[in-house]
């Protein structure tokens, strides 16, 4: 293989979004640089293909951005969301930086399109990638070939060689070779840990393994270890990812957006004993449903099992696999393979506890249960309008916490100061900003932002 | 051919005798789910307005498609994904279908959309009948052209080889229009459809970049300008000969023309461009994914496209060399596929104008009244 024996000035471990800005801001500062990514060219790309939009701040508006989304609201919406685990300067680089990088992504081929049908919400805040996440890396591969970058597929980084303050090689195998290379500087961008269902077991017990993975089954972390056992610093917290109630029948990875379910709020759920355990109605779903892939997963076997009727069949966005469906609460109990009886008694005794009232889809409507525990606060309407519509539940990892600590200039951190060259973004130090909670389309925003200041530290060292 | 059961996961009872309608509907409840592709072309917002698509509404989306592959590459469930979404195949083979069975016979249909070489074989059988009937009428007292073929021997056979196979096209048309609900034709509806395909609007995948064809997921307007070349080609040629009708009966202003004439100017400058289209088209073709379209109907396809080249470039061989001795066999040739191209007119590719036109109009009805 040619390309494995050129002399490169930038090795960028990943092939996601913050590795190809990465790339193609070094590339853009002169410097000969190689993409090493794990997966094959179909799934390449990480978790950024499945994306759909990244959060941008904007005074004015802005083409498909309405209004008016400054910097203190959104640091305040960060902060709101990570209970203060932020790094203030960290974080109000990256939201200054959206500005300006909307124009950059614009400049390499990424098309933007109003909010899409069904997300009015966030039409303010994210502005929506024309096609989805994978157009966008597909833009930046052609834009990141046209600038001579070379691309190795199915390539996975094994181990970054330290000596002192210095990675003196990386290794990586390809086409079942050992290979090895000596840079002059690496960009590590290969995301979290979350597709190392082990490592996932490990920290937060066995039930980890019934979870799903909503994206790439490639970001097993294995770069993140090796950094990580080689005394870089560490943030976040293992024991910690954002984890969603998704569709029980998605697949074990990259089942990605298409899977979520938005019913929970029109729906009794109930675990694998038929009863019910929370309060499906404390909240518009946006705001929950980090919380029921909590839930979810503290329950037998990590299922949930959602029931409707048909008065609700039409309140929420489509789901990717049609309903069960039945006429009887007992037929839809054998289909779901719960006790009929155990149902039926779950579904009456909730039906008797509707108090009635106005029932409002779209806000909090205190329609609430009387009587029973846990209450349903909201949206309480009796189950008993035939045909019945049922889905499973279960746990959906979008992304872990743990990752490499970073300064300003992207640059990772040991205990005594920073390495000389190298340098990570995106999802491997999105821990850095994002301690806990998620604010939807910040992690675009962190890989984009930092993805180009490593890309354009990395370049210059490199080629001084 | 074995008919085919699959259980219908809506009702769990009605079995189902349609695998390209059922894998399109398959295709489409992931789509409405995900719904990322919403401003590559009109087909995502038609499927998002419902929930649930009748066979009529999958029919009207497949023709609403136009194949710019830009929502294949933007996929994040392409196979080896277990969802293996392929719409812009799915779509096609829903197409194919409403092609065909609209059509009849409908083995005719069934047989020239997928063979390129029955194509050809007609194409050489109407040359040899025009070259037989050049023989036998020999010595026809007209000049130019008509030497050869006199002109009521020309009328008797384009006539009805024109006539008939528009009166096929319109018969399955209305039974298109029928099946996806189509509504009265309003010149505002009329008036929008036009202009969505005078800009071929729908190969440009939303931003204006054009469509992904020739080279995976690159953006290039080739083939929608390539199009463009055929389409208005086509319609120049067409007005060509309508010129020349009109000439000749309401002005007693028989052929031969001159260069500088209505015909001639129209019928070249058409030729040229119907030539430079078609062969792009076919070079493009060659370039494409066979995948991401009907697989089964390429040959058909690749036979429609070459016969509109052989029309243009027969055509324009006439033009050149109408005073050499060649004129007879050039003539025959040219007319003869001509006469192909009217003859399969109902049967083959050429369809995909019309129940394209309907199913822009039908869009732009949905789009004002639901
Ligand atoms: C379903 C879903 C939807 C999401 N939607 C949004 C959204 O709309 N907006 C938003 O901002 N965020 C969203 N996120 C979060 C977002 O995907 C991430 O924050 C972002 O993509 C991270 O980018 P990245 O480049 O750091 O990582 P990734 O895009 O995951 O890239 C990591 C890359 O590293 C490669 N890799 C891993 N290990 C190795 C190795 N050892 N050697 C070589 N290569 C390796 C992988 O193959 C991959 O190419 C979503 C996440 C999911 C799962
Ligand atoms: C209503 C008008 C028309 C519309 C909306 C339309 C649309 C399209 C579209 C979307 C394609 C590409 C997808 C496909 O191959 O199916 C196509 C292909 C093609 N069209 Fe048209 N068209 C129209 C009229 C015409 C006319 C008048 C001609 C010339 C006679 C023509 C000739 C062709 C050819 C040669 C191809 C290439 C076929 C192939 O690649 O297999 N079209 N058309
Ligand atoms: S083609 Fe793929 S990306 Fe586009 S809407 Fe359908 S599922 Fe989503
Ligand atoms: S192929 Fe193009 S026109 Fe057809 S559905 Fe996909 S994006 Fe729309």
């Amino acid at each position: 293989m040619s390309v494995i024996n050129q002399n490169y000035d930038l090795v960028v471990v990943g092939g996601g979004n913050a590795a190809l800005c990465a790339a193609i801001t070094a590339a853009e500062h002169g410097a000969q640089v190689l993409i090493l990514e794990g997966a094959p060219k179909t799934y390449r790309g990480g978790n950024s293909r499945h994306t759909r939009n990244f959060r941008c701040m904007h005074n004015s508006p802005m083409e498909v951005l309405t209004g008016r989304y400054d910097e203190e609201e959104y640091f305040q919406d960060l902060l709101k969301v990570t209970k203060g685990k932020t790094d203030e300067t960290l974080a109000r680089l990256a939201i200054r930086g959206t500005e300006e990088s909307y124009r950059w992504m614009q400049k390499h081929g990424v098309h933007f399109q109003p909010s899409l049908s069904g997300t009015l919400s966030l039409s303010r805040t994210n502005a929506f990638f024309m096609g989805g996440g994978k157009s966008l890396v597909n833009a930046y591969y052609r834009v990141a070939e046209s600038l001579g970058v070379d691309v190795l597929y199915e390539a996975e980084v094994t181990h970054l060689e330290r000596q002192d303050n210095v990675i003196v090689s990386v290794e990586f195998i390809y086409n079942d070779c050992r290979e090895q290379l000596t840079p002059k500087a690496v960009v590590v961008a290969s995301g979290g840990f979350q597709a190392d269902l082990d490592w996932l077991a490990r920290a937060w017990g066995p039930a980890a393994q019934n979870f799903l993975i909503r994206g790439t089954p490639y970001n097993r972390g294995v770069v993140l270890r090796d950094l990580l056992n080689q005394g870089t610093e560490q943030v976040g917290d293992p024991t910690q990812c954002h984890a969603v109630a998704i569709d029980g029948r998605a697949p074990k990875f990259d089942g990605g957006i298409v899977t979520r379910l938005d019913c929970v709020p029109f729906s009794i759920v109930v675990n694998e004993n038929a009863d019910r355990f929370y309060d499906e109605g404390e909240d518009v779903w946006p705001k929950r449903y980090a919380i029921w892939g909590r839930l979810v997963a503290a329950q037998p076997n990590q299922v949930g099992h959602v029931i409707i009727d048909s008065k609700s069949i039409d309140l929420f966005m489509p789901s990717v696999f049609p309903p069960l469906k039945a006429e009887t609460i007992e037929a839809l109990a054998l289909k779901m393979e719960l006790d009929p009886a155990s149902l039926r008694t779950t579904v009456d005794q909730f039906n008797n506890a509707c108090a009635g009232g106005d029932f409002h889809p779209t806000e909090l409507d205190g329609l609430a249960t009387e009587g029973i525990t846990p209450a349903k606060t909201n949206w309480a309407r009796p189950i008993n309008s035939p045909p019945y519509y049922g889905y499973s539940l279960r746990t959906g990892v979008t992304f872990t916490y743990l990752g490499l600590k970073v300064d300003e200039k992207a640059k990772v951190q040991t205990k005594q100061g920073s390495l000389d060259n190298l340098w990570a973004a995106g999802e491997i130090m999105a821990g850095s900003i994002l301690g806990e909670g998620y604010l939807a389309g910040f992690g675009m925003t962190i890989g984009t932002v930092f993805g180009r200041i490593a890309g354009e530290e990395a370049a210059r060292y490199a080629t001084n | 051919m074995q008919p085919i059961e699959v259980v219908n996961i809506q009702t769990n009872d009605e079995p189902i005798r349609n695998q390209a309608l059922e894998e399109a509907r398959r295709q489409f409840q992931i789509c409405n789910a995900c719904r990322y592709c919403e401003s590559y072309c009109s087909v995502f917002p038609a499927l998002h307005r419902q929930r649930e698509l009748e066979d009529g509404e999958l029919q009207q989306l497949a023709n609403l498609c136009h194949n710019c592959r830009a929502c294949h590459y933007a996929c994040q469930y392409t196979a080896p994904h277990e969802f293996a979404i392929n719409v812009p195949a799915a779509l096609a083979e829903v197409r194919q279908q409403v092609w065909q069975d609209n059509a009849s016979p409908r083995w005719l249909a069934r047989l020239f959309h997928r063979s390129g070489a029955a194509i050809a074989a007609i194409a050489s059988l109407a040359f040899g009948l025009l070259l037989w009937l050049a023989q036998w009428q020999s010595g026809g007292d007209g000049a130019g052209f008509y030497a050869v073929l006199p002109h009521n021997v020309m009328v008797a056979v384009f006539l009805p080889a024109f006539i008939l196979p528009l009166i096929a096209v319109a018969v399955g048309l209305r039974r298109y229009w029928q099946g996806i609900g189509g509504k009265r034709i309003t010149l505002a509806h009329l008036r929008a459809a036009m202009g969505s395909v005078a800009t071929m609007k729908n190969l440009a995948a939303g931003h204006g970049d054009g469509c992904n064809f020739e080279d995976e997921d690159r953006f290039s307007n080739k083939r929608r300008l390539l199009h463009q070349a055929t389409m208005y080609g086509f319609l120049l040629c067409f007005a060509a000969t309508s010129a020349g009708t009109i000439m000749h009966y309401l002005f007693d202003l028989p052929a031969p023309y001159s260069l500088f004439s209505v015909p001639k100017l129209l019928g070249i400058s058409g030729g040229i461009l119907l030539c430079i289209g078609t062969l792009g088209l076919a070079y493009l073709k060659t370039k494409a994914d066979p995948e991401l379209s009907a697989q089964h109907v390429w040959g058909g396809e690749m036979g429609f496209i070459l016969l509109l080249f052989a029309v243009s470039s027969t055509g324009l061989l006439l033009y050149a060399f109408a005073n050499s001795s060649w004129l007879p066999e050039l003539l025959t040739l040219h007319l003869g596929t001509v006469l192909a191209f009217f003859v399969l007119l109902p049967f083959s590719k050429m369809v995909h104008g019309f129940y394209r036109m309907a199913a822009l109009i039908r869009d732009e009805q949905t789009k004002t009244d639901g």
